[in-house]
């Protein structure tokens, strides 16, 4: 068999990738069709920039549903002959397989650990993003609303935590020492519990009028929110170990966690500031006033009255960050931190690719401008956003 | 300056015929002016009034030529000096710009260069269009500077436009404005985002400014008592037409249009009274640019409407008889008989007042700030409330008047319970509240006092329906036993302040500014308010709406004997509608009285130059002219003694120097009527009138 | 204004104790100090071994007194142990009784390295000088350029111009040093792929490659534009992009605001309006954001020290991290920490400068 020429990689790749091409036809169509009645969502399929930065970001959300059709090889499988194999090189002894885009240094298939890299960002960032913008709102609005000595003792920390560059934090946290001494699992365990704080104040302050309603609620969110809680921190044999493995809902590996952990560690203190600037400007409207004098409790102005206001610089932000996210993810992998080294993420495989970059470039150009190609979808569909919320 | 030649100076300085402007979105195109004429003579001022969004700025701004990127010129011409402006290339443009034409608008700080010093600003413009040097160019601005009677102009020149108070950058502009001598101004709602007595201020310097340098001026204005001062002509503007074009005197005295009467009708003039003589205000909504009836815009509003004549055919302006270019766009001028009085509005019994509801003794409110960005431990402390004292009755209006940081907004956030009071009593009903915040306070005592906010656009959560709103105050004042109970009493509501049920899904947006002040009212009253605090509800409304909405006050307050305490700074809406009136300066009541009181001498003196200041749309009215000098003191340094003296015409008339020193104590005068001043009972019995009413 | 620089400088130094005192809690934890008993003793130590040399060499005691004698204001512990008294001030063979009181930073004692075997303060300050090196060139490349796309873009919003260098802003902020500089290698610096064969097939280049893949030369035998171009460059990259869309940003604001439809009406031309009242107003908001770009930039240069070999402060920090050098590693973040609240501080008073609204009130 003939190694496959350019532009046979490139038909076979955009074959591989039929589902995607499909759900993203669909998607396109089904939203253009009803554009008008899609408000913010809508109106994006205004914005030529925005289209394409959300055209990205779901081809690769739509890659990592579908990355077992889409694989070629098994990300983790070595095959002999294949190190370093250039791409469209054919695997020997197997009719008709071929390593699209080559093979790495421990002769595995570049393509396929690309989309297996693709699974684990597309899964980590948001649910990272969405727990830093919990944190970050829960503590943000009381320090904007209030002001004062909270406000300032807040301020403090988040400044002191954005003072260290991120690097450094990282190698803090996530070190084999440190994670042995389990130091990332009790920040996660104060972390997560912002989620459910939230959640709750969120119900109370609007239903306690209602309280039948309120308690029922307040009840569901404690119940499954506390057993996710429980599940998602304990692991076996960590220094958390709450649940029997019988009743752990989620079975999440330890070193992801700590990753998960960490960068929503790194991201809260930015999602603060910027929800403590916006609480500062909104509260100063009338209808804060408004249901101030009408004997609102706190809570209620701070989460109905304040925060859906300032939804759209949030949405805006939340683009971003999950790009900037995407980028954190891959600087850990970059440094080997947290991720096993065979992991496929797209960190882990640019740093391993580098050792050789001066000869071998694909194995880490593949997973360096698949990271770019959805931190630029996000960057621009957030500017697509921006830009149309601002229109009217 | 070279195109000036061939013009012959009785042509006029500007014409614009059959302009067209539209906005292109990207849904429609909004035509926001359509054919448009009126002409500028040299030496004349021209007004242009109208409703917000009828279309001035952008008949100024076509003007200018600087319609930003959606907007164009679709139609007609403009000429200034001869020269038709549409058509002109972009250097010969900016050579016109600033030299030939100025203009001046509403927000003085905001015109400003904030990093530049005023000299440089002011000294550009020579520079630019004479290619003049440095040194003459700070000169001229010296010399200009104090043309527009601001003190120690080399500081000024020095100074940063953040530096100077309101008016006096308000002025700045001005001056920057007359740097090259320009052949026509033009004023954008100059003064709308000041306080009457420095409007006035501004008001005489631009008349007097205008005549010593032969300017021709378009003053753009809502209120038609400010074009009666400064305008000798004028054009009404109703949804980007010109209806009714003529000389001021004549328009005021003898419209000769449906819109122009109406608008007369709905503000309140000397002489209107809410309970025998009711504005009458203009039915239905302005409509949108890209929804205009067909025919006359005016139609669906007009009292005189004919079906099948006004909707059929696009009506043309037409030249009336009786010379004077006066002009109106009304296919039945001819046939109205336009001196019938308004159909006599049902006339309605004076609310009787009650017991007291709410008492002040003493009232003082200070804020302690930190000296700014640096001196952290410099405390200073504001003086919001001194000494406030009064008391409220039942089913009575009782006007707080005095322009901004006078103390109003603070006085309203302590009886609502959003701040607690330095020192002083309030008793509401029977109970001491002056320490209580209000989450402190019992649902019933939060329920009765409540508020209306100024600024339609701000008063409603703009994420949550109209419904919503109100249900949810309904929740927290615990009406209603259940869901569907609450939804019917939020229904009532809505009949209440006259909003179609269906508005209840409606999201703020899509209400326009009067709509969403009902909602505000009608959240205001859900929990059976006994006393609202009403802050500036009407002044950012249109004049056509404002009084609709104050009707619609007085109608709920006369149903449910509420204490209406009216906060305001427009002296011709408060002598309308209140029933006591309160005047506050600087933090002190300088005057309480009845409103007849308040509004015949002897006056407070500063409640005298607050109505002098007052521009009253009505040509029978003479008033005497009494401009205060210099700004309001800032409340973080009260001048010694009266707070009033540094401005005060009257302290010459105070023996001694006890204006300076001492804090006069609050006099009575006949009938309850309350002065904190010197004066002696002689001369306040000797005070004339400030308004005249000819005889008719 | 003295006394606001007195309080920021307070805070500062508060701050700066608060983040030594974390770092030095995270790099002291018991895991960390068997990892250094191990391989400064035996690797093969049982646990009571382990144990005890922590005890015997200071480390045992409690946490706030050894940060105490780490910063040097409380006197290093000494041990006397058959007849021979060590301690942490005391050097090898040296005069316990002529050794001084306190070591710590305040005495300008970093400490000593065990894995370059130097004084920590003799390493920080040799790495340091390479980075700042590095930095002054982004610096150089950076910030016009940045400034430049931001005001040509921002001065006419939405023309074609904007568009472009709006595209080119985004996808550079989209694109981290470690992504940008594995491109830039793959394009300029690849034996295999990108120009350089390309060029050296035509003889252009006397070398393999056009750009050189490390920057280890620039220390040894002087910064070149080939060995330093392409570190600077990555570094720059992420930088640029994101800066530019700041004093854009900050641009289309000021060029809507009021006072420039003020100047243009005076008949103040577009240049002439963009150079002397839009440019200061605008370049208000992006000072502060190079100064805070600074965290950033510390980020930027490990990875690139790291991806082209420079051996600087970045990669020091890489390998005091991955080694538990532990002394090296708090100096590291000692001067990581200063230098981001200087530019705090720095970009606070700048701004203060630059705007004249504050200067004054
Ligand atoms: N840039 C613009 N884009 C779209 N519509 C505009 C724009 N500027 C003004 N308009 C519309 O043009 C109409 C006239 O506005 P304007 O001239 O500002 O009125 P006025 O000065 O009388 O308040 C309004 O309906 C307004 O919404
Ligand atoms: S034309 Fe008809 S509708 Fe229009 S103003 Fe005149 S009478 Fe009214
Ligand atoms: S006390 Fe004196 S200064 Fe004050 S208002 Fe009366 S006359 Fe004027
Ligand atoms: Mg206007």
């Amino acid at each position: 068999m003939d190694a496959l020429s350019w532009g046979q990689i490139f038909g076979r790749i955009a074959w591989q990738f039929w589902p995607v091409w499909a759900a993203l036809i669909l998607t396109f169509a089904v939203s253009v069709s009803f554009k008008r009645r899609l408000g913010l969502y809508g109106k994006l399929y205004d914005s030529p920039v925005g289209m394409v930065g959300f055209g990205l970001v779901m081809f690769w959300v739509f890659t990592a549903l579908f990355a077992p059709v889409i694989m070629t090889h098994d990300p983790l499988t070595q095959v002999s002959g294949m190190k370093n194999a250039l791409p469209g090189f054919p695997q020997k002894g197997a009719e008709g397989a071929y390593y699209l885009l080559g093979g790495d240094n421990l002769a595995r298939d570049v393509f396929s650990r690309m989309v297996a890299g693709s699974v684990l960002v597309i899964q980590i960032a948001p649910m990272a993003t969405i727990f830093a913008f919990m944190v970050g709102i829960t503590l943000g609005l009381p320090a904007g609303y209030y002001g004062g000595k909270l406000d300032t003792g807040l301020s403090f920390l988040a400044n002191q935590i954005l003072a260290f560059p991120v690097i450094l934090l990282f190698y803090l946290l996530v070190t084999p020492e440190i994670v042995a001494s389990g130091l990332p699992q009790y920040i996660g365990v104060v972390l997560f519990l912002f989620p459910l704080i939230f959640l709750i104040v969120l119900i109370n302050s609007r239903l306690y009028v209602k309280p039948a309603l309120r308690n029922l609620l307040v009840g569901l969110v404690v119940v499954i929110g506390g057993w996710l809680y429980l599940s998602l921190l304990s692991s076996p044999d960590t220094r958390i170990d709450l649940l029997p493995p019988q009743a752990d809902a989620l079975e999440i590996p330890g070193n992801i966690l700590i990753v998960f952990v960490s960068v929503v560690f790194v991201n809260a203190p930015t999602v603060f500031r910027i929800i403590r600037g916006l609480v500062l400007d909104i509260k100063t409207r009338d209808y804060v006033a408004a249901s101030q004098t009408r004997g609102e409790g706190p809570w209620y102005i701070m989460l109905w009255e304040i925060l859906p206001n300032a939804r759209g610089p949030l949405i805006v932000d939340f683009c971003l960050r999950i790009g900037y996210t995407t980028i954190l993810l891959g600087t850990l992998g970059f440094f080997g931190l947290g991720l096993s080294p065979e992991s496929p993420d797209w960190g882990s495989t640019i740093n391993a690719g580098r050792r050789l970059l001066s000869i071998f470039v694909h194995p880490a150009l593949v997973p360096a401008l698949a990271l770019m190609s959805l931190v630029l979808g996000l960057n621009l569909l957030a500017d697509g956003l921006r830009e149309e919320s601002l229109k009217d | 300056m070279t195109a000036t030649t061939d013009w012959d100076p009785s042509k006029p300085i500007l014409e614009i015929e059959n302009l067209s402007i539209s906005f292109f979105t990207r849904l429609r195109e909004i035509p926001a002016v359509m054919d448009f004429s009126c002409t500028v003579m040299p030496g004349e001022a021209m007004g242009l009034v109208g409703e917000s969004g009828c279309g001035k700025s952008t008949v100024a701004l076509a003007v200018m030529r600087y319609l930003g990127k959606n907007g164009r010129i679709t139609g007609g011409s403009i000429r200034f000096k001869g020269r038709d402006l549409t058509t002109m290339d972009d250097e010969a443009l900016r050579q016109i710009r600033g030299s030939g034409i100025a203009m001046i608008y509403q927000e003085p700080m905001a015109s400003l260069n904030p990093a530049m010093r005023i000299g440089a600003q002011l000294a550009e413009v020579p520079m630019i269009h004479e290619g003049i040097g440095r040194e003459a160019a700070w000169k001229l601005a010296r010399q200009i500077v104090a043309d527009v009677r601001l003190p120690d102009p080399d500081r000024i020149l020095k100074a940063y436009p953040h530096q100077l108070s309101g008016g006096q950058q308000q002025r700045i502009v001005i001056a920057m404005a007359l740097m090259s001598k320009p052949a026509l101004l033009i004023l954008d709602e100059p003064t709308t985002a000041l306080d009457v007595t420095v409007e006035a201020g501004i008001v005489d310097l631009v008349k007097d400014l205008g005549h010593k340098y032969g300017t021709s001026i378009l003053f753009i204005s809502h209120n038609l008592g400010l074009i009666l001062e400064v305008c000798d002509r004028l054009c009404v503007m109703y949804s980007g037409e010109a209806v009714e074009t003529g000389a001021v005197a004549r328009v005021f005295d003898r419209m000769r249009h449906p819109y122009t009467q109406a608008l007369f009708r709905s503000i309140p003039l000397p002489g209107a009274d809410k309970n025998t003589h009711p504005l009458v205000s203009i039915p239905g909504n302005f409509p949108l640019p890209h929804e205009r009836p067909p025919g006359c815009n005016f139609g669906p509003r007009c009292a005189y409407f004919q079906a099948g004549r006004c909707d059929a055919q696009e009506v043309p302006m037409v030249l009336l008889p009786g010379g004077d270019r006066h002009e109106t766009r009304c296919l039945r001028s001819a046939e109205i008989d336009w001196d019938k009085p308004p159909v006599a509005a049902r006339a309605v019994a004076r609310t009787p007042v009650g017991e007291v509801v709410l008492k002040m003794t003493d009232l003082r409110k200070y804020y302690e700030v930190s000296g700014g960005l640096f001196g952290g431990s410099l405390k200073k402390v504001v003086k919001a409330n001194e000494t406030l004292s009064f008391e409220a009755r039942a089913g009575e209006t009782l006007a707080i008047v005095g322009e901004s940081g006078c103390g109003k907004s603070t006085f309203a956030k302590v009886l609502m319970g959003l701040e607690t009071a330095t020192s002083g009593r309030i008793m509401l009903f029977d109970q001491d509240i002056q320490d209580i915040p209000i989450e402190k306070r019992g649902t019933d005592t939060v329920s009765s006092v409540q508020m209306v906010f100024q600024n339609p656009f701000d008063t409603l959560n703009p994420s949550m329906t109209v419904g919503r709103q109100i249900i949810r105050a309904l929740e927290i004042f615990g009406e209603g036993a259940n869901d569907a109970e609450r939804r019917d009493r939020m229904l009532e509501l809505l009949d209440l302040v006259k909003l179609p049920r269906a508005f209840a899904d409606r999201m703020p947006r899509q209400l326009s500014g009067g709509q969403k002040q009902r909602v505000g009212i009608a959240r205001a009253f859900a929990g059976g308010a006994k006393i609202v605090v009403a802050d500036e509800p009407v002044s950012a409304l249109d004049v056509s709406v404002q009084a609709a909405v104050t009707d619609l006050l007085m109608e709920i307050q006369r149903k449910n004997r509420t204490t209406l305490l009216f906060i305001s700074h427009d002296l011709s809406i408060v002598r309308y509608l209140s029933d006591r009136v309160m005047v506050m300066y600087l933090g002190h009541v300088v005057e309480l009285g009845t409103t007849d009181q308040v509004f015949s001498p002897p006056y407070h003196p500063y409640t005298e130059a607050l109505l002098s200041a007052v521009p009253i749309a009505d040509t029978r009215v003479t008033k005497k002219r009494i401009v205060l000098e210099g700004d309001i003191p800032s409340a973080m340094n009260p001048p010694p003694g009266c707070p009033f003296q540094t401005r005060c015409r009257w302290k010459s008339q105070v023996p001694g120097n006890l204006c300076e020193t001492v804090m006069p104590p609050i006099r009575l005068l006949a009938g309850d009527h309350q002065i904190k001043c010197h004066l002696s009972d002689d001369v306040l019995a000797g005070m004339e009138p400030v308004i005249r009413i000819a005889a008719q | 204004m003295l006394a606001f620089l007195i309080r920021r400088v307070l805070t500062m130094v508060l701050t700066a104790l608060c983040l030594t005192f974390v770092v030095f809690y995270l790099t002291n934890l018991p895991p960390n100090l068997e990892k250094l008993a191990k391989s400064e003793a035996s690797t093969r130590m049982s646990d009571a071994d382990v144990a005890s040399w922590i005890e015997r060499n200071g480390f045992g005691r409690p946490m706030l007194l050894r940060y105490g004698e780490w910063l040097g204001v409380v006197p290093g512990w000494t041990r006397t142990e058959d007849g021979v008294t060590r301690g942490r001030c005391i050097e090898a063979g040296q005069d316990p009784a002529a050794a001084p009181l306190r070591c710590g930073v305040l005495q300008g004692d970093w400490g000593f390295s065990t894995v370059f075997k130097q004084p920590v303060s003799q390493i920080i300050a040799e790495r340091l000088s390479a980075t700042g090196l590095l930095m002054l060139w982004v610096m150089i490349v950076m910030v016009p350029t940045s400034l430049l796309i931001g005001v040509l873009s921002g001065m006419r919003e939405g023309s074609r111009l904007d568009r472009g260098l709006s595209i080119f802003s985004i996808a550079s902020t989209a694109t981290p040093e470690y992504v940008s500089g594995v491109v830039l290698i793959a394009l300029f610096a690849s034996t295999t792929t990108g120009i350089s064969p390309w060029l050296a097939e035509q003889g252009w280049i006397s070398g393999k490659t056009l750009f050189l893949g490390t920057a280890t030369s620039a220390l040894d035998s002087g910064i070149t534009f080939w060995n330093f171009g392409l570190p600077v460059m990555t570094i720059a990259l992420y930088g640029i992009g994101y800066i530019a869309r700041m004093t854009r940003a900050s641009m289309t604001e000021v060029m809507t605001a009021q006072y420039i439809r003020t100047a243009r009406l005076k008949g103040v031309s577009f240049g002439m309006v963009v150079m002397k009242h839009a440019l200061r107003n605008a370049l208000i908001a992006p000072f502060t954001v190079i100064m805070l770009q600074f965290p950033w930039l510390l980020n930027g240069v490990v990875i690139v020290e790291t991806l082209f070999n420079y051996k600087g402060f970045g990669w020091t920090l890489v390998q005091a991290a991955g080694n538990n050098d532990i002394e090296l590693l708090l100096a590291c973040s000692v001067v990581a920490v200063f230098v981001v609240l200087m530019t705090q501080l720095i970009s606070d008073i700048g701004y203060v400068f630059l705007n004249p609204r504050i200067r004054v009130s």
